[in-house]
């Protein structure tokens, strides 16, 4: 995969007042400490129907969202788009944003959700806990590692991981 | 024979969650329903503790639906607590420019997404085309335009908090930033475009209102007060002023009142089976004093507005129930497009405003130790009083949402809707479940925000004869 002119945009999402639930926003300031050319970042509280008009311009989408559950310390897996029934502003699946953008706007740009393991998650506080600040750092590192490659690891995540699921799957319905 | 419980769990297309139970006979008539918040309050205690300039901050983190009100009514809480009684022109203009872009984003979004399937296809319409996927599919002009209206009021956000999460625009005293010229700009080159959506948005409520009036005026409805915060001349504004309360036929209840005296007139009443709390006027008791709040309620409670499509539209409004209180549920919607048109011309109007390009920010006075402050959130009333200490510690917190205060008002359209439309019937249909949904979307709850929801509690459905035993377990989704 060539990284020549290709945009990617890089969507972190969480409650960071949620403890761990911090992880997508987490991930989306330390990708932006990077400074990676061609790279966007963006960070919320949650996946909102706007986020369809936002990776409209883009080549590539990462969704980066803490995860309750499935492999430590993270799982990357691709995402299309998908028709769903339910809808809040809660609870926008990134099946959901891509099959907005796709609808609205004839986009439909590579897609991966990036679910970082989290551990705490059911208390106020602005805090990761120490394991997931470490499954953290290698999420990190592996973006950092997937765009030195031209993003061909992104290209290579399988589809293994398809039984994880990130807080907006479990903890927003 | 056991009598019956149906649940519709979780209620859709809102903002968290809820439950309504409605308990039946053997003859399937309606005992009693309720709508029940099954989460746990608790995050007033967060803040305990916490330097009360961090605090506007903090409140973002109640939910991420609407940070902005609760950051801006922490602001102005915080204002009191530095003794700053005036903010600079810059400041006040600035955080109105940040509520107007919330109440624009709000407002549009719950409208064409969570509203606007009901309305479009029927409330009896197919669920698997009875959504916002839906009205992709065979509106696509109006799916596009929301989504633009709802990234353009988050722009405005970004532009005058800083960022949309993490926000810190507005800080106690003022803000740490003005409007660029290079961020008006941006702005104000869709704005007139925001405008006209929103004129386009209007009109589908009120045209949508009138033409199936009939059905909707008792649809969900009853008599009760309204409440919402006005200027001193009864102007509609929704960042700052004093609250007032009707009746259902236009009496004044309450009038001009100074938010540090809220707890002399307003009381929350606790009851066993829900964590939400019942909000009255003291002076009427739990009884005959609540009362709703929002779009619907604000119309209601103002003399005027101060733009004028959205006076225009408002005189419109007022004119389907001659000038007296309008008490139709749905007729929420509508109220809810005039407040959109008036968020769109007052963004427009302060854009052109050079008192956002100001550099004189903050403002400070005789330090205070207890302070209240009242917004108009975009789904209404929304009220913060806090404690501090002389070592600048927050030591008491009492947030009263909007959704807590249409806790009562949401439970009658609740009972009125299953009264009209399930009690007696032979078999209850998805469409009738709907029907109850569509009473309470109509009052754009935010049930996380009123909750202030401590971790996922576990939702239990279960029909349960006379004699306390389960008999069966039923969802709704």
């Amino acid at each position: 995969m060539s990284t020549t002119c290709t945009r990617m945009m890089v969507i972190g999402y969480g409650n960071p007042g949620r403890l761990d639930d911090g992880l997508g926003p987490a991930f989306a300031e330390r990708v932006t400490d990077l400074r990676l050319p061609s790279v966007t970042v963006e960070a919320d509280y949650q996946l909102t129907v706007e986020d369809a008009v936002r990776i409209a311009d883009y080549d590539m989408v990462l969704f980066a969202d803490a995860s309750v559950s499935g492999e430590e310390p993270f799982f990357c897996r691709p995402v299309v788009a998908v028709k769903g029934t339910e809808f809040s502003s809660h609870h926008v699946a990134p099946e959901q944003v891509l099959h907005l953008a796709a609808s609205l706007f004839g986009v439909t740009p590579q897609a991966w959700v990036l679910g970082i393991r989290g551990y705490e998650f059911d208390e106020f506080g602005e805090r990761l806990s120490e394991p997931a600040r470490q499954n953290l750092d290698q999420a990190v590192k592996f973006f950092q590692d997937a765009a030195n490659s031209g993003w061909q690891l992104l290209a290579d995540a399988g589809t293994g991981h398809g039984q994880a699921q990130t807080t907006t799957t479990t903890r927003m319905q | 024979m056991a009598e019956k419980h149906v649940y519709i769990e979780p209620v859709t297309r809102i903002e968290g969650h809820a439950k309504v139970s409605i308990y039946l006979d053997e003859k399937n008539k309606v005992k009693q329903a309720r709508m029940h918040v099954v989460e746990f309050r608790g995050f007033e205690r967060f803040v305990q503790g916490r330097p009360y300039w961090e605090v506007p901050v903090l409140v973002q983190r109640l939910c991420g639906i609407c940070p902005v009100s609760h950051h801006l009514a922490a602001a102005k809480a915080m204002d009191r607590i530095v003794g700053a009684k005036k903010l600079t022109a810059t400041a006040e203009k600035v955080r109105r420019l940040m509520h107007y872009g919330q109440t624009f984003q709000s407002h549009a979004m719950h409208f064409f997404h969570l509203a606007s399937p009901d309305l479009l296809f029927g409330f009896d319409a197919d669920p698997a085309i009875r959504n916002v996927f839906g009205v992709v599919q065979k509106h696509p002009d109006l799916a596009v335009q929301a989504v633009k209206m709802r990234a353009y009021g988050q722009e405005v956000i970004k532009a005058t908090a800083g960022k949309r999460i993490h926000g810190t625009g507005a800080i106690p005293g003022g803000v740490n930033k003005n409007l660029s010229l290079a961020e008006r700009d941006v702005l104000l080159k869709d704005v007139e475009q925001m405008v006209a959506w929103a004129r386009s948005a209007l009109g589908i409520a009120r045209d949508y209102t009138t033409a199936h009036l009939k059905e909707l005026a008792p649809f969900g409805s009853f008599d009760s007060n309204h409440g919402g915060i006005v200027r001193k001349d009864g102007t509609l504004d929704l960042y700052d002023g004093r609250f007032r309360v009707k009746d259902a036929k236009g009496s004044m209840v309450i009038d001009q009142l100074d938010p540090m005296k809220y707890l002399d007139h307003i009381a929350e009443e606790v009851r066993s089976w829900s964590y939400m709390k019942f909000p009255f006027v003291k002076s009427l008791g739990p009884g005959k004093g609540w009362y709703r709040v929002g779009p619907l309620a604000r119309i209601n409670v103002c003399d005027r507005i101060d733009t004028p499509e959205a006076e225009a539209a408002r005189v419109e409004f007022m004119k389907l129930t001659d000038g007296k209180p309008n008490n139709i549920t749905m007729a929420y919607h509508w109220a809810r497009m005039i407040e959109l048109v008036h968020a769109a011309e007052k963004i427009r109007d302060l854009l052109h405003d050079s008192d956002l390009q100001g550099a004189d920010l903050v403002v400070k006075g005789e330090r205070q130790f207890e302070a209240v402050a009242v917004i108009e959130a975009p789904r209404g009333t929304l009220w913060h009083h806090y404690r501090v200490n002389e070592n600048d510690q927050v030591t008491m917190a009492n947030l009263i949402v909007s959704t807590t205060q249409n806790n009562e008002p949401m439970n009658q359209a609740v009972m009125k809707v299953v009264q009209d439309h399930i009690s007696g019937k032979a078999e209850i249909t998805e469409g009738m479940l709907n029907h109850v949904e569509v009473a309470i979307r109509a009052y754009d709850p935010c049930f996380s925000c009123a909750t202030h929801a401590l971790g996922q509690m576990p939702l239990v459905v279960e029909l349960i004869d006379v004699h306390g035993n389960v008999i069966e377990k039923r969802g709704r989704a």
